[in-house]
């Protein structure tokens, strides 16, 4: 139960930094505020119990948070002056109270915080991924850390897909962020 | 509860994304969704005074070579951890992706405002 009401204080923690995020007008205090919910969930990965995904959000975080800064610093001059068009933000807010209907609707069907998914799946089904990954992964794989043991060899062509698609985005931003093309005037003389 | 709180943060970023003007604040609210799904799963996982799924010395049989069942019975879901470190990197990609293409919209209007890029269009 203590271990509830510290998540709680987290979530309430990181809920707090997104509404500053949303709203505040200096984008570099904004993104600052970005960094304190990437910060914090790292953090409340840790208690969770996942280290790795600790480890792997604070060294994105710090790479992400470069980039923001980046992309603001010098450049936050824009002035914003009043909202959207009133339809568009009345069809999005519907929208939005749309999603948060069904979205509540699904969370009746969960198990209890603290209860893990596949624990409540095991109880009407045979064969839960996630209990052969526990029993079976140091056996088999030779990986006692079953988090590894998954990336990298049970789902390895997941690992394999997930580097594509990062080296096609890097790729992206190289080619939308290069000034000079290979056809310039400059370059043919 | 948790998971209610974990929504919420998901429909922040989703007002951010879809109401504001400033191209960076919409990037964002997309940043905000991430964190809140990758949270949401990792709870999903979450088992209530559980341990890590990483294998001790003392957890192993070496025996058998198999590990101990007090270990099978304590263990969080390695499962979605796994998937979400993929998605962790995947957005730190698509974060670049989309912060070069502000900055090369900046660099062409001289503006992060949306409706202004759109007025100079048409």
């Amino acid at each position: 139960m203590s271990m509830f009401c510290f998540f709680l204080f987290f979530m309430i923690f990181l809920v707090i930094a997104a509404l500053i995020a949303v709203h505040t007008d200096n984008l570099l205090s904004s993104v600052i505020c970005v960094g304190a919910i990437g910060f914090g969930g790292s953090l409340m990965f840790l208690f969770l119990r996942a280290p790795d995904i600790a480890i792997t959000q604070i060294a994105v975080e710090v790479l992400g948070l470069i980039i923001l800064i980046r992309a603001t610093i010098s450049r936050d001059k824009t002035f914003i002056s009043g909202q959207r068009e009133f339809f568009g933000i009345v069809f999005s807010v519907a929208v939005l109270f749309a999603i948060s209907a069904v979205g509540l609707k699904g969370f009746e069907d969960l198990p209890e915080f603290g209860t893990p998914a596949f624990v409540a799946a095991a109880e009407t089904q045979e064969i839960v991924a996630s209990e052969d990954y526990i029993e079976q992964s140091l056996s088999r794989t030779g990986a006692a850390n079953a988090v590894a043991a998954v990336i990298l060899d049970w789902r390895a062509y997941d690992t394999l897909g997930e580097a594509t698609v990062l080296f096609t985005s890097i790729l992206g931003a190289v080619v939308i962020l290069r000034k000079e093309t290979r056809n310039s005037p400059e370059t043919i003389k | 509860m948790l998971y209610a709180m974990c929504f919420f943060l998901f429909v922040i970023g989703l007002y951010c994304a879809l109401v504001k003007k400033n191209m960076v604040k919409i990037v964002i609210g997309i940043m905000i969704m991430e964190y809140a799904v990758d949270l949401f799963l990792i709870m999903l996982g979450y088992r209530a005074g559980g341990v890590a799924p990483i294998v001790g010395k003392d957890e192993f049989d070496a025996v058998s070579g198999m590990v101990k069942s007090s270990f099978i019975n304590a263990s969080v879901d390695p499962l979605p951890q796994a998937l979400v470190l993929t998605a962790i990197v995947i957005s730190l990609g698509s974060l670049s992706l989309m912060i070069s293409i502000c900055i090369r919209t900046y660099e062409k209007y001289g503006t992060f405002d949306i409706t202004e890029i759109r007025r100079l269009k048409g």
